[in-house]
């Protein structure tokens, strides 16, 4: 097993190698799948039920957020970008698909309800029973103008991918060609996302405040079918989403865009004299981390049911950037390690699942200490290990010339 | 009114003799008088209410005034076997507790069977009440006369106007005076009986821009909406309407529909309501049901049903339009004398300028409080940051200890103004101490990896946050101000100050000066600015810049830490406190430039000033505000990367 993906010095790979270049992508294929094979085979839906329903939906939305964090890896460990607001996407793409799965299952509802009357309901009546059903927890009736195609599944999938894209597009533009760089780019991004929060906390906005939206879980059109089997279906895309962006972020890594937007990271002026268009550059990866990130979102929130404007608040795209840098910058396994060794650690010993230890005069109690040992031991992996656990694998094929 | 003046006789010779009284009495003065007029006191009627004021007020015993509040108010109690008056209160066992009205002393305690609760009817206690404003109102002692001033303006009343003028007549303090005569004009405003008096007391409200007097005006301009065929004779009319124009058109009819002067008009609703019911074997008026899903097809079945002669007519546009043309709608105030209120008008418009004036300088005011928090919170950061360009995450953890340093000082020692003493410096060294720690242990190996100290104090940053809930909880704990800081300056009725704001732009100036006497004129701030510019260069002239690195980072950690304090005086400590005003204090180094206390200084002002200028165009909405605040930075940033006080030449770095 040879890790080439990370070093800046790899020769350009001859044509049609690109998995033999990459060999760690077949690895992770592999493991993906055995993994996504296992948890059917365990699960209640299709297999012999010894996982639960709960736990494959917190495996599927564990793989969504390693979705999140390669696309993070690649924009921050590969092109120097310490973006702060890539949860904003995430968020973005969950509530463009949580709009229709609200919108579309109420709306059946409403229907369900009106035809039972004597008279079928019109149009215009079924609009408005929506609407008092979805605005009325922000005394609101009326449907807002940005839920006008929120009836449309066609559209709404267009927006996962639109509104990220075209918002990462945006900002990105204003952003790189003033040549904000570094900490401040940070900042700014951590502005923005902070922006889209209280934005979006307000009630009058058309996204129901800070009730978010929910009942995600409820797919229209399918509430026969038991959550066990939705759960799967769900895991089953997500795993599919991974692979496929593993394999689209390795080959945008690899080969000559990868060296160039490694170079911007270790020396941005060096590559602009050389003649490249860095702006561009950059303003590529960031957009299409963001796509990316949106696409995750849209998988991760039907599997929590539930979003809310606190999803997208600053804290949580810190908290990708320490996954990444828990898992190891700059090779892509190495975010996906991060993301779900901390974030299924992290529910593990918050939820309570975890024993205390006795330490004689004092207990730890892991729902209080967990966040401290784990900023503690952020610190220790920033100071002591800058290439995080993915740096562990060097070790093993040290050897190697 | 009559009917008060022997009262007011009676207390004005009262108030003259008082001091000519000898006061040698027997231990229960008021008692005694009380049993004087027994009967009266324990059954009260409108009648003999001016003969028992008259009895009490001319002995004018200790205590009669709260005596008579209380009777008025049904807390008074007569013992009927000796006839003697008490106070009470609830005891064991449903029990009442009497007390003696003289001393106040408990006197036994006595089942509620065994007393006879006094209950004055709803005339004695108003004719009660308006004796003791007009007792109030002549009382020697100024502060006195101007509670009950005061009491008026409250509830203001016709019948207070008399009791006004009398006491208006006999005062002497000029202030008084003043007030009394406004209080006089608005009571004569609003219940005056003749025109004259009216339109003279609201001209004399001219241009007063306080809170009452725009409320009386108000009062006297509210209007109620009325119609008819033609604008009845003796309406004040305000303002004509139009229907379809200035009244839509439904609403007109409407309104016509429910005085049962047109058939109603059925809506969507109500349409609908009627097919439900007349649905005969899968039909409405010969249309199926299962094609009643539109409007079209609706009103075609309701058609059919009218032509039927089932329902009632469908009413149709030009039907309202006809109807409604038969009338005039108008709004007509409820005060009939026009003159009264185009005088009113005319006196409200006059203080428009006035109070927008004044309404801007409260908003400046808020702003420049808000401004000089975000500059507390700021300028620690803009010393670790803008100096030594360290992205310190766990700035907002320093400002939460220096708050909770605060608190524990303030359980430790009761009074308030005492432990803010000690708080202030102690805060300031404990988070000096964080400060030179953090920086030891971590910030000092990460000096080559800026982006990484980021990651680094934010994971202190979290375990900080976590381990101060550890200790202290999750819910908010007080820090308290202490009583001379804890009122407000109140300038008149639209702007006022509360002092804690005050204190802590006091403080923000106090910090501001101190830092450019630090950074300017010390030994420490010339090595400070050294190091900033040329590391290697201060270096060889003899800097060490490992002390000062750890120095300036103390510094700046120990104003977080002050500014804490003063944080949670306003806002409350929670361990998530830090947290809320991190990305603001970021935002606020970056907008006005890093590495320069001015720019922090114009950054705080800028974002200050902004948010509260927002937040007046929308008052109810804080979030909106600040959405539309960190817009306009992201944007700013756009167009001035370096901030507003951009640093040049070579101390800008990179």
């Amino acid at each position: 097993m040879s890790i080439e993906i990370s070093r800046v010095t790899t020769a350009p790979a001859p044509r049609g190698s690109f998995l033999r270049a990459n060999p760690s992508v077949l690895w992770f294929m592999g493991l993906l799948g055995l993994f996504t094979l296992g948890v059917t085979i365990l699960s209640e839906g299709f297999g012999i039920g010894a996982i639960s329903t709960n736990l494959v939906k917190i495996l599927g939305m564990t793989l969504c957020l390693c979705l999140i964090a390669i696309a993070m890896d690649v924009v921050w460990g590969y092109c120097g970008i310490l973006s702060l607001g890539h949860f904003a996407f995430f968020g973005l793409g969950g509530y463009a698909i949580g709009m229709w799965l609200m919108y579309a299952r109420t709306e059946i509802v409403i229907r369900d309800s009106l035809g039972r009357g004597t008279i079928p309901p019109t149009e215009l009546e079924v609009a408005e029973g929506v609407a008092a059903q979805i605005f009325g927890v922000v005394g609101s009736s009326e449907l807002p103008l940005i839920w006008s195609f929120a009836g449309s599944l066609p559209f709404q999938l267009a927006m996962v991918v639109l509104v990220p894209g075209l918002l990462a597009l945006v900002f990105g533009w204003l952003a790189f060609r003033s040549r904000v760089t570094g900490v401040y780019l940070s900042i700014l991004t951590q502005a923005m996302t902070l922006a889209l929060a209280l934005y979006l906390f307000q009630n009058d906005t058309g996204l129901r405040g800070n009730n978010g939206l929910s009942g995600l879980q409820n797919i229209p059109g399918y509430q026969h079918v038991p959550q066990s089997v939705i759960s799967m279906w769900f895991f089953w895309a997500s795993a599919v989403a991974l692979g496929a962006g593993y394999l689209l972020f390795a080959w945008v890594v690899s080969g000559k865009f990868g060296s160039v937007i490694r170079a911007i990271r270790d020396n941005e002026a060096r590559v602009r004299f050389l003649g490249y268009n860095v702006e561009g550059y950059k303003l590529f990866v960031f957009t299409i981390t963001a796509v990316i990130s949106g696409i995750a979102g849209a998988l991760y929130y039907p599997q929590a049911g539930i979003i809310n404007p606190a999803e997208i608040a600053p804290i949580a795209s810190i908290y990708l950037a320490v996954w990444v840098a828990i898992g190891g910058r700059g090779r892509l396994y190495g975010a996906v390690i991060g993301a779900a060794s901390v974030s299924l650690l992290s529910s593990w010993l918050t939820g309570g699942g975890a024993p205390n230890i006795d330490l004689g005069l004092f207990r730890i109690v892991w729902t209080d200490w967990w966040l401290v040992f784990l900023g503690l031991g952020f610190v220790a992996v920033t100071l002591f290990f800058p290439k995080g656990m993915g740096g562990l694998f060097d070790y093993l094929v040290r050897k190697k010339p | 009114m009559l009917r008060l003046l022997p009262c007011i006789a009676f207390m004005i010779a009262l108030i003259l003799v008082a001091p000519l009284r000898a006061s040698a009495q027997s231990d229960t003065p008021l008692q005694d008088v009380l049993q004087t007029v027994q009967p009266l006191v324990a059954s009260p009627s409108r009648g003999t209410v001016p003969e028992m004021l008259a009895a009490l007020i001319t002995a004018d015993a200790p205590g009669t005034v709260a005596f008579l509040r209380a009777w008025s108010d049904r807390e008074v109690y007569e013992r009927p076997e000796d006839g003697f008056f008490f106070f009470a209160r609830e005891g064991a066992d449903r029990n009442l507790v009497l007390i003696d009205i003289d001393s106040g002393a408990e006197a036994g305690t006595a089942s509620s069977r065994d007393v006879n609760q006094i209950r004055p009817n709803a005339g004695v206690r108003r004719e009660v009440n308006a004796a003791l404003v007009q007792f109030e109102l002549l009382n020697p002692n100024p502060a006195r006369r101007l509670a009950a001033l005061d009491s008026i303006a409250r509830s203001p009343d016709a019948e207070q106007i008399e009791a006004l003028e009398i006491a208006l007549e006999a005062e002497e303090d000029s202030a008084i005076a003043v007030r009394m005569q406004r209080l006089l004009d608005l009571l004569n405003a609003r219940f005056a009986t003749d025109t004259a008096t009216r339109v003279d007391a609201i001209d004399g409200l001219r241009g007063d821009i306080s809170t009452e007097a725009r409320r009386a005006l108000n009062q006297i301009l509210q209007t109620q909406s009325g119609f008819g065929e033609a604008v009845p004779e003796g309406t004040n009319v305000a303002r004509l309407r139009v229907p379809g124009d200035d009244m839509p058109l439904i609403a007109a009819y409407a309104v016509l529909s429910d005085a049962g002067l047109a058939p109603a008009r059925p809506g969507r609703n109500a349409i609908r309501d009627v097919l439900r019911a007349n649905v005969v074997d899968g039909t409405v008026g010969g249309i199926p049901v299962h094609q009643l899903d539109n409007d079209e097809a609706r009103r075609a079945a309701y058609l059919a049903l009218e032509q039927a002669g089932t329902v009632a007519p469908l009413v149709t546009t030009a039907d309202m339009e006809a109807a409604v043309a038969q009338y005039v709608f108008y709004d007509a105030y409820l005060e009939a004398d026009p003159a009264v209120t185009q005088a009113a008008r005319d006196a409200l418009d006059s203080t428009r300028t006035r109070i927008s004036i004044w309404q801007f300088v409260g908003i400046s005011i808020d702003a420049l409080s808000l401004a000089s928090i975000f500059f507390l919170a700021a300028i620690g950061l803009a010393i670790t940051f803008g100096v030594m360009r360290v992205i310190n995450m766990a700035h907002g953890e320093f400002i939460m200890m220096g708050a909770y340093t605060g608190y524990v000082v303030q359980t430790v020692i009761p009074d308030y103004t005492v432990s803010l003493v000690v708080a202030l410096p102690l805060a300031f060294l404990v988070t000096f101490a964080a400060g030179v720690l953090m920086e030891r242990l971590v910030i000092r190996h990460l000096y080559t990896r800026p982006l990484e100290t980021l990651l680094a104090t934010f994971g202190i940053s979290i375990a900080l946050q976590q381990l101060a809930k550890n200790i202290f909880g999750t819910q908010a704990r007080p820090l308290t101000a202490p009583d001379w800081l804890a009122g407000a300056i109140q300038v008149n009725d639209l702007v006022s100050v509360a002092s804690i704001r005050v204190a802590i732009f006091a403080m923000a100036i106090g910090f501001l000066l101190l830092l450019l006497y630090i950074l300017n004129r010390t030994r420490l701030g010339l090595e400070v600015r050294a190091v900033t510019q040329n590391p290697g260069m201060a270096a060889s002239m003899g800097i060490n810049p490992d002390r000062i690195n750890m120095l300036t980072f103390g510094l700046g950690s120990g104003i977080a830490g002050v500014a804490g304090v003063s944080i949670g005086l306003v806002a409350q400590v929670t361990s998530e406190m830090g947290a809320n005003y991190i990305v603001q204090s970021f935002m606020t180094v970056v907008v006005g430039g890093v590495g320069s206390v001015f720019g922090t200084l114009a950054g705080a002002t800028l974002i200050g000033f902004l948010q509260k200028g927002i937040e007046w165009f929308n008052p109810a909405n804080t979030l909106a505000a600040q959405t539309y605040m960190v817009l306009f930075i992201i944007l700013f940033i756009q167009f001035r990367p370096k901030g507003i006080v951009a640093l040049k030449g070579r101390a800008a770095g990179d």
